[in-house]
């Protein structure tokens, strides 16, 4: 699903040179549930921000369904991003304006689907997050689980192959945050590629697959039966605090 | 193209947003109003004008003697002096460039010198040829205006103004035919005139009684005396040359000194038709200066407030994105809510305008129908094309002012849009 390969990234500002990403190899398959993990500054944010072609990449080459993603067009990007792509963010990033049904309808909007349709449609993937209640109410009027349930409605309703998620659960609590672990683990055994950012051991110990990134490279790799090792070294790590 | 999905989308926003929709709009309805009520007070003040003015012959001038200023030919100094009826001939006939030589003769006193039964007023009496009416028109109410057989037989018959029907008359009755005593003697009234311009020479047209110029100078012994002359210049000709050359000749003719600019009174049409149309030139052009100053304000004001719209959406364009927008998508969706919202202004504007001119007209005219005639604003109105203009280039300023931004909101990397606080 997802092939990247020498891939470099750098910021520039001012007369600093920032190189974030120094040569990524990752291959991520269809169906996989993978979170990446590392101490903030590491590029774990940009990563995934190239991967949702939000941003560019240096170097390299990146690989989405097998097509290659590189100097695309905006419009083209869009397209990806509407079709391929779902996105989850921290902060929800729902439109303040528009209630939960019309942000989850946001995304066929864009795909020319008629209101009707999709606020139907809508209404069904609200259904699904146990959000139909509250389809009228506006962004301010729901809690913080209940928007990111939204955000997460949104980012399926076009049916991508990939989620992406940002600190899906950096801005909830705890058992808030196993709620919406909950549901991606529902989502990903649907068959959706899943991809979450965090830096929360307990969170990222849900997923299938841990990628450590270490001062712009990939530090550890854990795979299927090593997470239960993880697990355990993280219990302990808890346990000595 | 059209798209009835897309207009909902931009009708939901802009009612999502009632105080940022309210204050662009606001901003454009203020420069459309303003715009129309400025023009329509500049042409309502210039038809006011125009019109009070009437049909006056614009190419004529008036004379009229006064005491002489400077001794002349053994003559002393603050003679009394008059125009004669050989000079009226003299002009007629020597003076080619005049075409309508109309002499007058006008007389007011002192008391009421005007009786019928009971009733009596005091009016303006004015000895007239028939030619003073292609100088100055009246319109004729009922009956008819003096003519040449009324000259040449010295006839009693006067037409008057409507205020003396009106204070002499009951308003059943039909005055044509009837008899009048004007300073003595009884006249046969022939015709009620209305003025049509409110120059006034020699007292207001509506309180004044005209008679044959020959009749009055008979009936009341002025010999071959000339109060005043009313000269209109052949076309072609300017009534300024005609001026300077029948004063020349009536001064030299009455032994007055060249020089002495007292002696000869005069008041030339044609000079301050000159200055009115000056003053047209001038409303006008301050119209313009006001209208494009305030369309711009309303521009500028249309632009910043999309900035700061665009600015503030930068976030939400950022999400947008995210999910799928493409850059025509979200240029295309601010600029059709920026040019949905400055039409909708735009023509509230222009109707708000309008209406406030329309009320105005009403007022003017209610003052106008109560007997006040001072009255100078008349008919304010607009042209509707330089109205349309203007709410035109508006609408396209007001999509102008959202492509700018929404260009540069999509120009940057979706991550750095959603970055933006």
């Amino acid at each position: 699903m997802i092939t990247l390969s020498n891939i470099h990234k750098s910021y520039h500002t001012g007369a600093n040179n920032l190189h974030v990403l120094k040569g990524i190899d990752l291959e991520i398959k269809a169906g996989e549930f993978v979170s990446i993990m590392g101490s903030s500054g590491s590029g774990k944010s940009t990563l995934l921000n190239i991967l949702g072609i939000l941003d560019n990449y240096d170097k390299g080459t990146y690989h989405l369904d097998g097509q290659l993603i590189q100097n695309m067009s905006e419009r083209k990007a869009a397209k990806y991003r509407n079709e391929t792509l779902g996105f989850i963010f921290q902060s929800f990033n729902l439109i303040s304006f528009k209630n939960a049904m019309e942000n989850v309808a946001l995304p066929l909007y864009y795909q020319g689907v008629s209101r009707r349709k999709r606020n139907a449609i809508a209404l069904e993937y609200l259904d699904k997050m146990g959000l139909k209640p509250w389809a009228t109410h506006m962004p301010n009027e729901l809690s913080g689980g209940q928007k990111q349930r939204v955000a997460i409605a949104r980012a399926l309703i076009s049916q991508p192959k990939v989620i992406l998620a940002d600190e899906p659960t950096g801005a909830l609590d705890t058992s808030t945050s196993y709620e919406v672990m909950e549901i991606l683990k529902e989502i990903h055994s649907e068959g959706i590629t899943i991809i979450i950012v965090t830096h929360e051991h307990d969170i990222a110990a849900m997923s299938e697959k841990i990628i450590k990134l270490r001062d712009g490279n990939i530090g550890d790799l854990i795979i299927n039966g090593d997470l239960a090792s993880f697990k355990k070294n993280y219990a302990k790590e808890l346990q000595t605090v | 193209m059209f798209d009835t999905d897309r207009w909902k989308e931009i009708i939901n926003v802009l009612k999502k947003n009632k105080l940022r929709s309210f204050l662009t709009a606001f901003g454009v309805f203020w420069g459309i109003f303003m715009l129309i009520v400025m023009s329509g007070a500049g042409r309502g003040l210039e038809n006011g004008i125009t019109q009070g003015v009437g049909q006056i012959a614009t190419n004529s001038f008036f004379m009229w003697t006064n005491r002489t200023s400077e001794p002349y030919q053994g003559l002393r100094r603050g003679r009394w002096w008059s125009f004669k009826n050989e000079d009226v001939e003299f002009i007629r006939r020597h003076v080619g460039e005049a075409d309508i030589v109309s002499p007058r003769l006008f007389a007011f006193g002192s008391g009421n010198n005007t009786v019928r039964g009971e009733r009596s007023a005091r009016f303006h009496i004015k000895g007239d040829y028939p030619e003073w009416d292609l100088i100055d028109p009246a319109t004729v109410l009922q009956g008819r205006w003096l003519n040449q057989v009324d000259i040449d037989q010295r006839r009693k018959v006067i037409v008057v103004g409507e205020q003396v029907i009106k204070e002499l008359f009951n308003v059943d009755e039909n005055p044509i035919g009837e008899y009048i005593r004007v300073s003595g003697m009884y006249y046969q009234i022939v015709g009620v005139v209305k003025p049509i311009s409110n120059i006034n020479m020699n007292g207001r047209t509506e309180e004044s009684i005209f008679m044959p110029f020959t009749t009055m100078q008979v009936a009341y012994n002025y010999g071959n005396q000339v109060h005043l002359m009313g000269i209109t210049a052949k076309p072609g000709y300017s009534a300024a040359l005609v001026e300077d050359k029948v004063i020349a000749i009536v001064k030299e003719r009455n032994k007055v000194a060249p020089t002495d600019m007292q002696a000869v009174s005069h008041i030339n049409l044609e000079k301050q038709f000159q200055q009115f149309s000056g003053l047209f030139t001038g409303i006008q052009m301050l119209t313009w200066i006001v209208g494009i100053g305030t369309l711009l304000a309303g521009v500028i004001g249309v632009s910043n407030i999309m900035l700061v719209i665009v600015k503030e959406r930068t976030q939400e364009i950022g999400v947008m994105r995210a999910i799928g927008a493409t850059p025509r998508k979200v240029i295309g969706q601010i600029i059709m809510e920026s040019v949905f919202l400055t039409t909708i202004a735009g023509y509230l504007g222009l109707v708000a305008g309008i209406m406030l001119l329309e009320g105005f007209n009403y007022v003017l005219e209610m003052a106008v129908a109560n007997g006040n005639d001072e009255i100078f604003i008349k008919n304010p109105e607009i042209n509707l094309t330089v109205a349309i203009a203007c709410l035109m280039v508006l609408i396209i300023s007001g999509a102008f002012a959202g492509y700018l931004p929404a260009k540069r909101a999509v120009s940057i990397k979706p991550i750095d849009a959603l970055r933006a606080e």
